[in-house]
């Protein structure tokens, strides 16, 4: 009786399939929570329209429009909110689901168990996280066409760069949410980040009246340059080359935080 | 010389407890004595737990009569909770805070100085032997120190009765006999133990007067020793055949007569006074078993007997 | 193992003895009636813990256990600064002034301050009371431990508010100092803010603990902020109740956050009425629903 060897391994699937694989489990998640989540990604940036952009706009209206360039606040502020929700969507799905995807239902310690890398397990994730961002900026782009918010038809840009944006927050933050040791630690990002980013980054108000020392820390951040890439669009305003810079800055920090996540990953995942 | 009479710390009769139409606990009937350790024994699902919940007070009765340190759990309630120590089914430590501070917590819940419980604290650790762990988050712990942890917090207000749901339920040996060492010493200095198990060799390190609980019911009572003689015999022969006589083996041995067997897939095995005699008369029938194996009877066949049926028939 | 013999003098009979009185029912009854054994005086004798001092308790755990998280709490007042921050330097000067309580018109930052500080109040007592006490009711296992000892359901929803009001008093007490330094306040009934800013928390806390025990899981968390979110927009926060069409003028003076914001933009203005009087009868009495339906609901889950 001879020994024989066992059956030779399959050849690996690609990082392409691995990915989609992993991007499954998600989709399988929402399609159980979807309805108690539309609450909070479609009706809240709606409200925000409402209260904000007709509420406050018909008092901002009634003052006088120079500072906006004469523009309608609802004109001026829907593109911002359209930004800034796709910040929102990004940061809470890449902190709280991820650090508890390793710590509190393991989705990641279970999926690590099968051939799925840890870079794969974190590109699923956070595909799936670009589609939900794709998906809430879609539904609040119909919306705010549908109230006359929007003054170009290059509005419809608005998509692919609200989602981009969404990537480049949640492709860093991902990355690093998966190190965290304690979820507090995403307090400091919601109040230190996302709260002066939300309200200072020409969301609300024109730059110009923010102090002249503090306009290049503007310009600087992520939210302010998908802010004018996305009111560029929707007034019809934007030129080519400020296309490129903004495109190229959130591009450029999208790519940097895909490639942090799969050596994070890979370090809290095998240890 | 007089004698002291013994105290009933836990009395109940026809105790039921029903959860919709679910009847967790069917009329059962106990008592509980001052200083003794007192085991309910039984499968999942038999009703230990609902009965340990009642005594806890954190389950009203729906029917019957419960008497916990003479009071009524619903009525008295808050009083009789401080003068218990409860070592849950599952651990509920505080993972927020560290080891020594889930004791002075705890303690704290008891309304107790924190003086006195920064005390018991200290000695609460080195009995259960977490001193040099004191001041560990819970987190980290192996499974066998947080169930020790869990037992130090249960003691820290000095309790009359100390109540444990399955205490070594998912500990490794190492980990369960020292948990029982410590139980054992607490048992020596007269507290009193009411406990849980579905472990035979718990219930005999552990238990001086046990019940067999099975389908929401007491199906026996009384000491181990007690339910050996009661329902098992002094000795068991296991034999075991070559697969394709075993069943013409067995029918051949039920023809023997005289004594109570039970045939498993793999195995037979008669219940008897002398199992070597029991043997060799096998053998005068012309019957050789592969092998024979003859011991004494333990708790784990009187429960087979009570409660394992529904495999058996 | 089972017949061990304790010296001479035993505490109790010999455990055979005794096991004999629990064999039968019938029979522990003959033993008991023939005067074999006693049983102990009722507990009553035991001090009961006072509501309030059990609450204390569980305040007691959290200030231990958040100890060394002060800073996630202290950086919680940052949140409504950055808005007065924003609104006094942007878009304050686009709105110009608006009508105050009194129909006299104040300057947009003015108006918006105290509006804030309710915001603040009930926001930051909805996330002690929701997120915090639904980790603590099904992962922590918290309450299960708690309720094992002398303390009470009651006792567990009044020290939960009690912990979530200590944190609204500290934010409440910073935001109206930041106010009265950045000259938004003009009035000596300012100082009743910070007890109004409690009172509003009082019901939100209540509201929101009492909401979490109805809560399945996480997802339905999104409820919680599909109610705090419009409240937040639309209680006059950012604009005069004049703003809206009549019907909806209506519907939003009902909700408890627009009582919470008039009671303080009219006590910080300067503009108090007897009215307030009311509004926070409103508040306190949503609070004290709550708790009563948190308590029971809690005694519901944790003591089947």
């Amino acid at each position: 009786m001879g020994v024989s060897p066992p059956a030779a391994l399959a050849p690996a699937p690609g990082s392409w399939e691995l990915t989609v694989r992993s991007l499954r489990c998600w989709i399988v998640v929402y399609r159980r929570t979807w309805r108690s989540s539309i609450w909070s990604s479609f009706l809240g940036p709606l409200l925000y329209l409402g209260a904000m952009g007709f509420g406050l706009g018909s008092l901002v209206d009634s003052h006088g429009t120079a500072a906006l360039g004469g523009v309608s606040y609802l004109r001026f502020l829907a593109p911002a909110i359209l930004a800034i929700q796709a910040m929102q969507t990004a940061v809470g799905e890449s902190t709280y689901p991820v650090f508890g995807s390793v710590k509190w239902n393991k989705i990641y310690i279970a999926a690590q168990a099968s051939p799925l890398r840890p870079a794969d397990i974190y590109r699923g994730h956070l595909l799936f996280n670009t589609l939900r961002i794709a998906m809430n900026s879609a539904v609040f782009l119909i919306v705010m066409a549908a109230f006359g918010a929007a003054r170009s038809p290059e509005v419809v840009l608005g998509l692919p760069a609200a989602t981009l944006l969404g990537l480049a927050f949640a492709a860093p933050i991902g990355a690093w949410a998966v190190t965290v040791k304690e979820g507090s630690s995403f307090n400091y990002v919601f109040r230190f980040g996302m709260m002066p980013l939300m309200l200072f980054s020409a969301t609300f108000f024109p730059l110009s009246r923010l102090p002249g020392w503090l306009l290049p820390v503007a310009y600087a951040t992520p939210l302010w340059q998908g802010v004018a890439l996305c009111r560029g669009l929707s007034l019809g305003t934007l030129t080519a080359s400020a296309a490129a810079i903004h495109v190229g800055y959130l591009a450029a920090l999208s790519a940097l935080g895909i490639w942090a996540g799969g050596r994070t990953y890979r370090r809290r995942l095998y240890v | 010389m007089l004698r002291r009479v013994p105290e009933v710390l836990v009395r109940a009769r026809g105790l039921t407890k029903r959860f919709g139409a679910f009847t967790a606990v069917d009329g059962i009937d106990f008592d509980l004595f001052r200083g003794e350790a007192f085991g309910f024994l039984g499968p999942n699902g038999a009703g230990k737990s609902s009965t340990m919940r009642m005594i806890g007070c954190v389950s009203p009765p729906t029917s019957g009569e419960l008497t916990i340190l003479g009071g009524d759990p619903v009525r008295d309630g808050v009083a009789i909770r401080g003068r218990l120590g409860v070592v849950p089914q599952e651990d509920t430590l505080d993972i927020e805070l560290t080891v020594r501070e889930n004791l002075l917590v705890y303690g704290r819940y008891f309304g107790l100085p924190r003086k006195l419980i920064a005390e018991r604290a200290d000695q609460l650790l080195e009995f259960v032997q977490l001193t040099d762990r004191a001041d560990s988050k819970v987190d980290p712990l192996s499974g066998g120190m947080k169930r020790r942890l869990v037992i130090a917090r249960s003691l820290v207000n000095d309790p009359d009765i100390l109540i444990l749901d399955e205490p070594t339920t998912g500990l490794d040996p190492q980990a369960r006999h020292v948990v029982w060492d410590r139980l054992y010493r607490l048992k020596q200095r007269g507290v009193t133990l009411i406990l849980t198990t579905h472990y035979m060799d718990e219930a005999e390190q552990l238990c001086d007067r046990l019940v067999v609980m099975d389908r929401a019911r007491i199906a026996a009572a009384g000491t181990p020793r007690e339910l050996i003689e009661a329902y098992s015999s002094p000795e068991v022969l296991e034999l075991r055949f070559a697969p394709e006589v075993h069943e013409a083996a067995a029918e051949k041995i039920k023809d023997l007569g005289t004594e109570r067997i039970e045939a498993t897939a793999d195995r037979i095995m008669l219940y008897v006074d002398d199992g070597d005699e029991a043997l060799e008369r096998v053998r005068g029938t012309g019957l050789e078993p592969l092998a024979s194996f003859v011991r004494r009877s333990t708790l784990e066949d009187v429960f087979l007997r009570l409660t394992g049926r529904r495999l058996i028939d | 193992m089972s017949d061990v013999s304790r010296g001479d003098d035993p505490p109790y009979p010999p455990v055979r003895a005794r096991s004999q009185a629990i064999v039968s029912g019938a029979r522990a009854e003959t033993v008991i009636r023939s005067g074999y054994q006693r049983v102990l005086p009722p507990v009553g004798d035991l001090r009961r813990l006072k509501s309030g001092a059990g609450s204390l308790r569980l305040i007691e755990r959290h200030v231990r256990a958040y100890r060394h998280l002060w800073l996630v709490f202290a950086s919680g007042i940052t949140e409504p600064l950055f808005y007065l921050l924003s609104i006094g330097i942007g878009l304050g000067v686009l709105v110009g002034k608006v009508p105050g309580p009194g129909g006299q018109l104040v300057p947009y930052r003015e108006f918006v301050a105290p509006g804030l500080l309710a915001v603040s109040a009930m926001n930051g007592a909805m996330y002690d009371s929701t997120f915090n006490v639904f980790f603590r009711l099904k992962y922590d296992k918290l309450y299960d431990a708690v309720l094992a000892t002398p303390i009470r359901p009651l006792q567990v929803a009044l020290g939960e508010i009690g912990w979530a009001l200590l944190r609204g008093v500290l934010y409440a007490v910073a935001f109206t100092l930041v106010m009265a330094i950045m000259g938004l306040v003009t009035s000596w009934w300012a100082l009743l803010a910070v007890p109004v800013a409690v009172v509003i928390g009082f019901a939100f806390a209540a509201a929101g603990m009492a909401a979490t025990t109805y809560m399945r899981s996480w997802q339905d968390f999104d409820y919680v902020i599909l109610v705090s979110v419009p409240l937040f927009l639309f209680s006059t926060t950012f604009y005069p109740l004049s703003v809206y069409p009549r019907v909806v003028g209506v519907i939003v003076e009902c909700t408890p956050l627009y009582q919470g914001v008039t009671l303080l933009r009219d006590l910080v203005l300067g503009a108090p009425g007897p009215d307030l009087i009311w509004r926070a009868a409103y508040l306190v009495v949503m609070g004290v629903a709550g708790v009563a339906l948190a308590a029971r609901r809690i005694a519901r889950l944790l003591l089947p």
